[in-house]
């Protein structure tokens, strides 16, 4: 499988070097033109008026949230049964970024529950399920730090990661299964979107910004933690005088 | 001056727009930043140990 193949952690820096001044620039083109169609060139709602503006940031962090924490699972399996380093790594470095994304859904949802439903939270299916997401996001960050092993941190954080993910799909549908004060899928539904295109532009640019962005920030995590690794690793040689035990490697994760 | 303060109140719930906004701005630069710099100061504290490690000492006394 080609994971494998970047399994080597200065394989993976190699390609990550190549990839980030993409992402960065991805990023910045898309955040541009993004909000220039979110908050200049998009009309108003014919019932929410100016407030649909928030769907542009809050849609796209949900959806961030969601697959932040699907990635970190699937990774966090893949360093658990292969005992991939690098997917480690990954699931270690995107859990920030999840939580960012999931508190940034949370808040602006709060911010256009206000004015559209005259409360700032209700304990709501959909609600709950994605502050849930953000607390299993805090508790996986908090376990795969909280020993002194890093790779043991990195197990007991993996099998979090992997029970939690059943709260992805309760997200998702949450709408559906139960009666909720929170819309039902307009955009990702069989059958099309229910929304009009002047809208859905700069919903799926600004979509498309949040993804470069996680992809950006992510490699430079990485990067940030491979090295880490590394430095773990030397400091254990000058201490033994040979070289660093197994679990001491970067390959192994590191804090 | 007028056309702006319009937009800017944004039919009235010109708060709440504007801090959806600003907090996705913040938290993401904020990110990118704490990102960034814990990179580049992992990447220098790596760059010192690399230089000390005795091999490359030793390699450097050769060369001089």
């Amino acid at each position: 499988m080609i994971f494998h193949k970047y399994a080597n952690p200065n394989r993976f820096l190699k390609l990550a070097t190549t990839i980030q001044p993409w992402a960065a620039g991805a990023t910045g083109l898309f955040f541009v033109t993004g909000l220039y169609f979110a908050l200049l060139a998009s009309p108003g709602d014919y019932q929410q008026g100016e407030t649909v503006r928030i769907m542009y940031v809050h849609v796209p962090a949900a959806w961030m949230a969601m697959f932040c924490y699907t990635a970190m699972a699937m990774a966090a399996a893949v360093g658990l049964i292969w005992k991939h380093p690098v997917a480690d790594l990954a699931a270690r470095s995107t859990a920030p970024i999840g939580a960012c994304f999931t508190f940034l859904a949370l808040f602006t949802g709060s911010l256009w529950g206000k004015p559209m439903w005259g409360t700032w939270w209700v304990w709501d299916a959909r609600l709950t399920s994605v502050l849930i997401l953000f607390f299993l996001y805090l508790g996986y960050m908090a376990l795969a730090n909280a020993f002194d092993d890093p790779a043991r941190g990195s197990k007991a954080a993996a099998i979090l990661a992997l029970v939690g993910a059943v709260n992805v799909p309760v997200i998702k549908f949450s709408v559906d299964w139960w009666n909720t004060l929170h819309q039902p899928a307009s955009v990702v539904k069989i059958g099309g979107p229910a929304i009009h295109s002047s809208m859905l532009v700069p919903l799926i640019l600004m979509a498309l910004a949040f993804k470069a962005y996680y992809i950006w920030v992510l490699l430079i995590r990485i990067r940030g933690e491979i090295n880490a690794g590394k430095i773990r690793a030397l400091r254990l040689r000058q201490v033994h005088g040979g070289p660093p035990p197994i679990a001491a490697r970067p390959s192994q994760g590191v804090n | 001056m007028e056309t702006l303060w319009v937009y800017l109140q944004m039919g009235g719930h010109g708060g709440f727009i504007w801090a959806s906004y600003g907090a996705v701005l913040v938290i993401l630069f904020g990110l990118w930043l704490i990102s960034r710099r814990f990179a580049g100061a992992v990447q220098t504290e790596l760059a010192v140990l690399d230089r000390d490690r005795p091999h490359r000492q030793a390699r450097q006394n050769r060369e001089t």
